[in-house]
């Protein structure tokens, strides 16, 4: 089965410095996959040139089997969505009408009942008359996650499955909103999308991810289901903090931090 | 949008945060209204008073016979100065409400005016220059078609300064209030320092159609000079409906609106483009005025919404109510002598500004 997305050798130099170097990567319909490392490891930028926000310097990227640049903006668009980190709104939209801002060109009647399921997803159908600059920072991110999904059910609806992307969706987020919005995109894999999340929390990743992508210094550390990806070895010399790892009672790894001490780091 | 009972109960509550809008053809109409409104106390007013009992026969509107003797002075001062007149003011204050919203949408920044950030400043120095190059022993032979030259001087002109704004005040998808309120200052420093340096090296004659500019009037108006407004007013409101939704998805961000799907450098030159256009030939006809394209946009989008599909038509029938009625203050106030419109937008927009700014500041630190 050929893959969603498929990028070759990836690399992308900005101003001398090397980012993201010699990247492979392989997503396939109905996966989740989860990007971690430590800050500046490359994460947002490789997840920026899978969206085709940002062009690399060298290697390409296949959505669906056609090179990322050669998609006009708003074919992109129905071929895959995605929820960026800071969104800053400078007038008065109200939260559905940014929410409807994901079905593109479709009308108004033919948008709303996307736009009411994607509202009661994100939990935020009390809202929706609100003005999206009077929410808090958590609120705000839900609906633009909500927008995400009529874009993405828009583009699914004509295309079939699509890539749902996330730039460290939980940043803003409580508990229960991290879980919930994770869950959310779980969910969506299960129906068939490609999902790729960058994530900060590891937990979050082994719970819910079928693969763990560990980017280190740019390149690609590891690529693998969680277990493999995740052992108190590449922890260590990665994000130098020395963890334990346990299990769950459902067999689900989980971790916890022994010391914040850093230790020596190797090179 | 339209209300009704099974309305959920915090849609009626227009509490701080929540949205309750008129729908867009109650929005429209009541604009048109106040526009004909606005026209009608227009044309009765001035230096040569006409009651409006009288303005049925002047309009050749009524043949009831009671023609007085006014009639043939009043049938000449409504159409060969005053309707002509309003007219112009109609078309101008729709363009310059319209460049200002969608410059305001292109920016993500309220506070964006085409006058007030050295746009106009930059069509009126096109403008100066094209008046004293026409005039110049090199240029006469261009003078036939100065009526043309002007507008297509101060379109460049505009064009030019909105392009360096952009690329001064636009950081990676960004625009900083700060520097984009700065740089405008700067390049209308170095506009008018243009200006005034063409100012200084003029002639008696040319230094009359110049300080024309500088003050900002709508006496000069003539049907061929609506004849070439008019088109200019159409190509906007016909192009409106291709930058709307993008300038609606645009208040995300850059990288957002290309993730959403809009061609987000295409929809930028067409702004641009638009912008200029409509700002040139509105400061090619009267001048610079300022404010008309800050206090419609932000006035309509507490009532209606941000939403440039509605926005923009709407920016467009305030700008020209609030021009008609400036101006006719500008020729009432002080008659028969005439005030520079530019004065009064200026005395009641820069207050306003400031409100704005103030505000502003409480939200966003600058």
């Amino acid at each position: 089965m050929s893959a969603l997305l498929e990028a070759r050798s990836l690399s992308v130099v900005v101003g001398g410095t090397t980012l993201v170097e010699a990247v492979d990567l392989r997503i396939h319909a109905g996966e989740m996959v989860a990007i971690v490392g430590p800050n500046g490891a490359g994460k947002s930028t490789l997840l920026r040139m899978l969206s085709g926000d940002l062009r690399p310097t060298q290697g390409q990227i296949l959505l669906k089997q056609r090179e990322i640049p050669s998609y006009p903006p708003a074919l992109l668009a129905q071929h895959r969505a995605m929820l960026s980190q800071h969104v800053t709104v400078a007038f008065p939209f109200t939260v559905e009408e940014i929410v409807r801002m994901g079905a593109g060109d479709r009308s108004q009647a033919a948008a709303q009942p996307l736009v009411d399921a994607a509202l009661s997803e994100v939990g935020l159908e009390r809202f929706r008359h609100r003005q999206l600059p009077t929410l808090s920072g958590g609120e705000q991110q839900r609906a633009h996650f909500a927008r995400v999904l009529v874009q993405l059910a828009c583009g699914e609806a004509r295309h079939g499955p699509g890539l749902l992307l996330l730039d460290e969706p939980t940043s803003s987020l409580d508990m229960r909103h991290q879980i919930d919005l994770v869950e959310t995109a779980r969910l969506r894999a299960g129906n068939g999308t490609a999902v790729v999340a960058v994530l900060h929390d590891l937990n979050l990743a082994m719970r819910f991810a079928d693969r763990i992508v560990l980017l280190h210094r740019g390149k690609l550390a590891i690529d693998g289901i969680r277990t493999e990806a995740i052992t108190t070895e590449t922890i260590r010399r990665i994000f130098e903090v020395d963890v334990t790892i346990d299990y769950t009672d459902g067999g689900v790894p989980f971790l916890l931090p022994q010391t914040m001490r850093p230790v020596a780091a190797k090179n | 949008m339209t209300a009704s009972a099974d309305m959920p109960p915090e849609r009626k509550k227009s509490r701080s945060g929540y949205s309750l809008r008129p729908s867009a053809s109650l929005a429209l109409i009541s604009l048109l209204l106040a526009l004909v409104g606005v026209g009608l106390i227009a044309l009765t007013l001035g230096a040569a008073g006409i009651p409006l009992a009288r303005l049925p026969a002047a309009l050749a509107l009524s043949t009831d016979g009671s023609s007085g003797a006014h009639l043939a002075r009043d049938q000449l001062v409504l159409w060969s100065i005053r309707i002509p007149r309003i007219a112009t003011a109609a078309v101008v204050g729709a363009l310059l409400a319209i460049s200002g919203a969608i410059m305001q949408g292109l920016f993500r920044n309220p506070l964006a005016d085409p006058a007030l950030v050295g746009v106009s400043s930059g069509g009126a120095f096109a403008a100066a220059a094209a008046i004293v190059f026409t005039d110049s022993r090199f240029g006469e032979h261009f003078r036939f078609m100065q009526n043309q030259l002007l507008p297509l001087a101060a379109f460049a002109g505009s064009l030019v300064t909105t392009v360096i704004l952009y690329r001064i005040a636009s950081r990676s998808g960004r625009t900083s209030i700060a520097i984009f309120l700065l740089a405008g200052l700067a390049i209308a420093a170095i506009a008018n320092a243009g200006t005034g340096l063409l100012v200084f090296v003029a002639d008696d004659r040319q230094l009359r159609d110049i300080t024309f500019w500088l003050l900002g009037s709508l006496s000069g108006a003539t049907w061929p000079k609506i004849a070439m407004l008019a088109p200019v007013l159409g190509l906007g409101l016909i192009a409106r409906v291709t930058v709307a939704r993008g300038l609606d998805v645009l208040v995300l961000g850059e990288a957002e609106a290309f993730h959403s799907g809009v061609d987000v450098e295409r929809l930028k030159r067409i702004s641009i483009v638009l912008v200029s256009g409509m700002t040139g030939v509105a400061v090619s006809i009267c001048g610079v005025v300022g404010f008309i394209g800050i206090v419609a946009p932000h006035l309509l989008r507490l009532v209606i919404g941000p939403a440039h599909r509605l926005l923009l038509p709407a920016s467009a029938l305030l700008g020209a109510v609030l021009l008609v009625g400036a101006d006719t203050l500008a020729r009432s106030l002080v008659a028969p002598a005439e005030m520079p419109i530019g004065i009064l937008t200026a005395a009641v927009g820069a207050p306003f500004f400031l409100g704005m700014l103030l505000r502003q500041r409480a939200l966003v630190a600058l």
